[in-house]
């Protein structure tokens, strides 16, 4: 119980002048989280199940959590077919924008002419509105998954862009003064300074980038597709299909927290030291 | 630090007379401007000292004195606008990997352990991890980290974050110690403590130190020599030399002798004229003391 208690009361207690960091929280408090998290989401899904009963909503605007499911138990592998496209379309354009953002944070941060001369460009492909776009990528690009996959890294490269170049800025420039006294080359610099010191800066662009990545896929799928989530949703829609829109948009949605889930497992698995500095006030 | 016995042979070997012979580092009419939007503002000034091998010299001076300046030229860091920096029998023209360096902040990377982060300098010069482990561990042994090897920065104090930073400025064994405020952002308890362990360190690796302070107290009792530098633009305007024997007892700062040396250094600081010991290296400064 102490154990516990020292964990809650302020993660930092100076024992014999050492902070002892309660960064890992005991298996007790994990257990309660899941069993908190887990009773407000049914307490959710029975409220709303409860409403469709009560409130007598047309079944067009409502339907009941039961129903919903009712309607994916009928033809699962329809879903999950449609369900993999979309995956498919949003793994592949954010491991593009990924690529992209971190090459790109790199040359801006390394060159004052090449950010003076690519950020613009970089700017305007941003605030070019990509909903709008995305028709004439479709005319441009086919049917097929390439748009998509076009429009999520348009969409999902910029905050992983600038979080990553951020964070390769703010190196202490203590520690770059030191690699300079040391001889030691730009290559180290960036290996062992910048680089790290940007993960958790270019971690919070890549789950920004995810969600972005999720929505460029729908946006491209809406737009032109005979396949994916999107696709089957605007399908359901012209049919009047709530049961069907429903069901794919809560499939969606699980999708999108479950890749958002697996980037920031990533990071707590690769970052485990940035868990503190993040308390400390740091993105 | 009464327990002098492991340091008695390098006190034996620090008598002025050798030390007078081997200047290490010289630094002669050293001036730097910096170009800003609003003009070229001189940064230091005329700055000439020479420094012995194995001495401990401290710079004092108010915020804008050009100390950090004058650091960061003998490290190579910055280029000089005029004068010349000769460290070891040559010219400074860039950074050379025999300095260590420590800062005000412990600026210790985060997702290295305290080992890592003491071998930091050594995976730079690629100089081979598996040979310095032993030498890094001594290290954190001298400065009283050993059994936080494997601790990150963040689980350590303020203190404890500036002691590694300490041994990782020694891990690559370089002859020189530039210390830029090393304890400025460390409350006085711990700070004199750490004085006393800095004073215990440099004892024993006997290193040629410069050390910056706003502290008149802890430079004259880290120091063999004080310079004292006024600001805008920043000059030497005085020099103190602080003959207290070695090693020194954290109770020497109760001494009328050391009341008296920091009067000394005080009275420059605030840029009186008065009657200080200036050694011959700094005639120049004359010249150039309170406007």
């Amino acid at each position: 119980m102490t154990q516990l208690d020292e964990n809650r009361s302020g993660r930092t207690t100076v024992v014999g002048g050492v902070r002892r960091s309660g960064s890992s929280v005991s298996r007790n408090e994990r257990v309660r989280e899941v069993v908190a998290v887990t009773v407000t989401v049914l307490i959710i899904v029975g409220v709303w199940e409860l409403l469709t009963a009560v409130l007598g909503v047309a079944p067009v605007v409502l339907r009941s959590p039961q129903q919903i499911f009712g309607e994916f138990a009928t033809d699962p592998m329809l879903y999950l077919t449609h369900a993999w496209t979309t995956c498919y379309e949003i793994l592949i354009g954010f491991a593009i924008a990924t690529v992209l953002g971190v090459a790109l944070a790199v040359v801006v941060v390394s060159s004052r002419l090449l950010q003076i001369t690519i950020y613009p460009i970089l700017l305007v492909l941003q605030i070019v509105p990509k909903v709008a776009v995305a028709p004439l990528l479709i005319v441009f690009l086919g049917f097929g998954v390439l748009p998509k996959v076009v429009i999520g890294v348009l969409l999902a490269f910029f905050p992983i862009l600038v979080n990553t170049a951020i964070g390769l800025r703010s190196a202490d420039r203590e520690i770059i003064d030191l690699v300079r006294v040391l001889n030691g080359s730009r290559l180290q610099e960036f290996v062992h300074v910048r680089f790290p010191n940007a993960m958790p800066f270019a971690f919070g662009g890549l789950k920004l980038g995810m969600t972005l990545a999720v929505i460029g896929a729908i946006i491209g799928e809406f737009v032109g597709a005979n396949k994916g989530l999107g696709f089957i949703l605007i399908q359901a829609n012209t049919q009047v299909n709530t049961d069907q829109a429903y069901a794919a948009l809560i499939i969606l949605s699980a999708i999108g927290l479950v890749l958002y889930g697996a980037v920031a497992w990533l990071e707590s698995l690769l970052l485990p030291w940035a868990r503190e500095v993040k308390e400390q006030g740091i993105p | 630090m009464r327990v002098g016995a492991y340091n008695a042979d390098q006190v034996d070997s620090r008598d002025s007379a050798q030390r007078a012979q081997k200047p290490d580092i010289r630094l002669q009419h050293v001036s730097k401007r910096f170009r800003t939007e609003s003009g070229i503002v001189p940064a230091v000034e005329d700055v000439t000292f020479e420094l012995s091998d194995r001495e401990f010299l401290c710079i004092v001076g108010p915020s804008g004195c050009g100390k950090t300046t004058i650091l960061k030229a003998i490290a190579g860091l910055v280029p000089v606008s005029a004068g010349e920096i000769t460290v070891f029998g040559r010219t400074v023209t860039g950074p050379y990997p025999d300095v260590g360096m420590v800062f005000q902040n412990p600026v210790l990377l985060k997702w290295r352990t305290i080992l890592g982060n003491v071998l930091f300098p050594i995976d730079i010069l690629r100089g081979g991890r598996k040979k310095a482990k032993g030498f890094a561990q001594e290290l954190l042994e001298l400065v009283g980290l050993s059994g936080f090897e494997g601790r990150y920065p963040h689980e350590l104090s303020g203190g404890m974050q500036q002691r590694a930073a300490i041994a990782r400025a020694l891990v690559h064994d370089p002859r020189l110690l530039l210390m830029d405020e090393p304890f400025g952002a460390l409350d006085q308890i711990t700070r004199e403590a750490m004085n006393m362990e800095l004073m215990r360190i440099w004892m024993e690796t006997g290193k040629t130190t410069i050390l910056i302070t706003h502290s008149i107290e802890e430079a004259v009792f880290l120091a063999d020599r004080v310079i004292v530098m006024t600001p805008r633009p920043g000059r030497i305007s005085g020099l103190v030399r602080v003959d207290l024997e070695r090693p020194r007892a954290a109770s020497v700062r109760l001494t009328p002798a050391f009341n008296e040396l920091k009067g000394q250094v005080d009275q420059l600081v605030r840029g009186g004229m008065l009657e200080s010991r200036r050694s011959e290296d700094v005639e120049d400064a004359d010249s150039g003391g309170s406007s």
